[in-house]
């Protein structure tokens, strides 16, 4: 790392896309992690691109920020990642240079999105910085880990660039306390007005009723569902509720319009690896395989003694769904008393 | 409407992920077995669609199909002229061999570049081996262009595209001015077969080859030497150990639930 501090480490910016909780006033659990990230690789800053609250900085001040550089002059939310990446290349240069003509941050940490590995992309280009996707580890040097193919290898990988890009996926870094606060001073910086004019704008946007269940790239525990539920998610969700688990769903299922896209597993769906994943009536084809086959404990329950989902599972129940899963769920019930 | 569209499609060779892939220790992936990228058939389908729905080729309308990788990407760009683009780009040089994202990006923009006035460039969300999604973006930076990307649908209507996206809990509608970036989810369309018509038609369509060289890029850009990033080591992950599968005998979700207790999952 070429920009380091004076106590030898690299000088690190953690962006917060969508500001501290999206709208909210505290930090998620996810940029929590982003922040204990870019403190194993040095002296913490952070660009929030949205408005950061009273309440927020003092919790960006407990997590050893130094400085907390916010967007001034336009709404970065009104527009897909190309003013973003620009935005953030002038917080790396309004920072400046160092004396010895280094750029000021060293690491620039981001979360793993789709808009994450985007804004990371564009301002790559911009900073000729290397860029390392899908980060499940960290090495104090700045070496990641990752794992490619549909988590079939895994990688150790670095950016050779003197300012190294990475994005670093959910559930990779505990989030911890910082050993000393930092100061969090918030420093205004413009929205670069030429890189508004060609933006792609959202002229339209609608939420999605909140489910209350945890994020899907988040959890610890997903429960999905497949063909097999032949439509009625009751049982996965029951389960997925006693277990305090995220909804998942193959996209045979998502397809089908028994739930949203968003929580498809997969290859062009959502890749999850949490601590434990259950498949309920999926198959278990390459492509939902792809996006699951890192957890750490599968279970699968399927009538058909024959899918492929059962070469990967721990443990495997050849059953009906509606009868394995409610039973499942009263019994962790009745032994919780 | 009735104004003509010239659309770069990209679309890349990779393994097949049917069968197992594999990496060398320094990370350069065993590219044998592979065909065109499954999610890139959705950006041909789009670029399709919206060419005929304004005429197609008769109707002055053009999808150049744009490939880079060694000899055997060829195929990729064969593949995408029977299924019906009009012409293909191959950027083929041993120089480029081990290029990442960015050196990628850098070659495949000149190559954009040399094409004249392009109105759209489309693309896959992803490419199924590398599964980055930089290198939509890091096109649509060197080539200034706006990016709608993870487009569910499209529409063209006079020199606006807009596009709706299905994101985590919200849904979008993006407009930008063209020309522009614009990347298909496979939810966009259902991709067509080549017929016999269109194999037949392939043969007479054109294959235009693009050298370092006419792409006015220097060896140390490309490649290994050009990338910003390098695979210090590539492991295969161990594979998962045989599981216990039990068949339901009216207790299964109990002998579940022991399982999960012996795991410390509950
Ligand atoms: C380009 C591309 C991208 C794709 N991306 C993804 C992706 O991201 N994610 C994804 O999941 N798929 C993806 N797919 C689709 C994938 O190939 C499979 O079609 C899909 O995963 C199948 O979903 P499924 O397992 O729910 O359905 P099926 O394959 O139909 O399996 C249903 C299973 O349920 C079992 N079953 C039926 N009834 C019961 C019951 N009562 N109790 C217990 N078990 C029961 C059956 O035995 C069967 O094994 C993609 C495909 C393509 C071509």
């Amino acid at each position: 790392m070429t920009a380091e501090n004076a106590a030898g480490a690299a000088n690190v910016l953690v962006v917060l896309s969508g500001g501290p909780g999206g709208a909210g006033e505290s930090l998620t659990k996810a940029q929590l992690e982003l922040l204990a990230a870019g403190r194993l690789l040095g002296t913490v800053s952070a660009a929030s691109t949205a408005p950061v609250s009273e309440g927020a900085r003092a919790q960006l001040a407990e997590n050893g920020v130094a400085a907390v550089y916010t967007p001034e002059g336009a709404d970065l939310s009104a527009y897909l990642v190309g003013p973003t990446a620009a935005w953030l290349a002038d917080v790396v240069s309004a920072v400046g240079a160092d004396g010895g003509g280094h750029a000021a941050f060293g690491v620039i940490v981001l979360d793993n999105s789709s808009e994450g590995k985007e804004a990371a992309g564009r301002l790559g280009v911009r900073l000729g910085a290397g860029v390392v996707t899908d980060v499940v580890g960290l090495e104090t040097d700045g070496t990641a880990h990752k794992s490619v193919l549909a988590g079939s290898y895994q990688v150790r990988a670095r950016a050779t660039s003197p300012v190294a890009i990475l994005t670093l996926k959910p559930n990779s870094v505990e989030a911890a306390p910082a050993d000393a606060p930092g100061l969090a001073t918030i420093t205004p910086v413009a929205v670069p007005e030429a890189s508004l004019a060609r933006a792609a704008r959202v002229v339209a946007r609608t939420d999605k009723p909140a489910s209350g269940r945890p994020e899907l790239t988040e959890a610890n525990i997903v429960v999905s569902g497949g063909r097999g539920t032949d439509g009625d998610f009751g049982p996965v969700e029951e389960l997925a509720d006693v277990l305090g688990a995220a909804v998942g769903a193959s996209r045979a299922a998502a397809d089908a319009g028994w739930v949203s896209h968003d929580l498809q597993v997969g290859q062009t769906g959502k890749t999850v690896s949490p601590q434990l994943y259950v498949a309920a009536g999926i198959s278990g084809a390459i492509q939902h395989r792809a996006g699951m086959q890192t957890s750490k404990v599968i279970v699968a329950v399927n009538s058909d003694p024959d899918s492929p989902i059962f070469e990967i599972a721990d443990f495997g129940v050849v059953g009906d769904v509606f009868k394995v899963l409610p039973q499942a769920a009263a019994e962790i019930t009745r032994r919780r008393g | 409407m009735g104004d003509t569209l010239k659309i770069v499609v990209l679309v890349k060779h990779v393994p097949d992920a049917q069968f197992d892939r594999h990496l060398g220790a320094q990370g350069p992936l065993d590219r044998s077995e592979s065909i065109l990228s499954e999610l890139d058939e959705y950006a041909l389908e789009a670029a399709l669609q919206l060419t005929d729905a304004r005429g197609g080729d008769k109707g002055g309308n053009e999808v150049v199909a744009l490939t880079m990788g060694g000899p055997d990407a060829a195929n990729a760009l064969k593949k995408a002229l029977q299924i019906g683009a009009s012409s293909g780009v191959h950027v083929s040089d041993e120089a480029l061999a081990g290029s990442d994202a960015s050196a990628t990006s850098l070659a495949l923009a000149a190559a954009i570049r040399s094409l004249g006035d392009v109105d759209i460039v489309l693309t896959g969300m992803a490419s199924t081996d590398g599964e980055t999604s930089l290198v939509p973006a890091q096109l649509a930076e060197r080539l200034d262009l706006p990016q709608l990307t993870f487009a569910s649908s499209l529409e063209i209507s006079g020199s606006t595209a807009r596009i709706q996206r299905d994101g985590d809990g919200v849904a979008e509608t993006v407009e930008a001015g063209l020309p522009a970036l614009i990347s298909v989810t496979d939810q966009a369309n259902e991709p067509r077969y080549p017929n016999f018509k269109g194999i037949l038609a392939a043969k007479k369509k054109k294959i235009a080859t693009l050298s370092l060289v006419d792409l006015g890029l220097e060896a140390g850009q490309v490649g290994a030497a050009g990338s910003l990033t390098a695979v210090e080591s590539a492991q295969p992950r161990p594979a998962r150990g045989a599981g216990t599968i039990i068949t339901d005998e009216g207790d299964a979700g109990v002998k579940l639930v022991d399982f999960l207790a012996a795991q410390k999952l509950i």
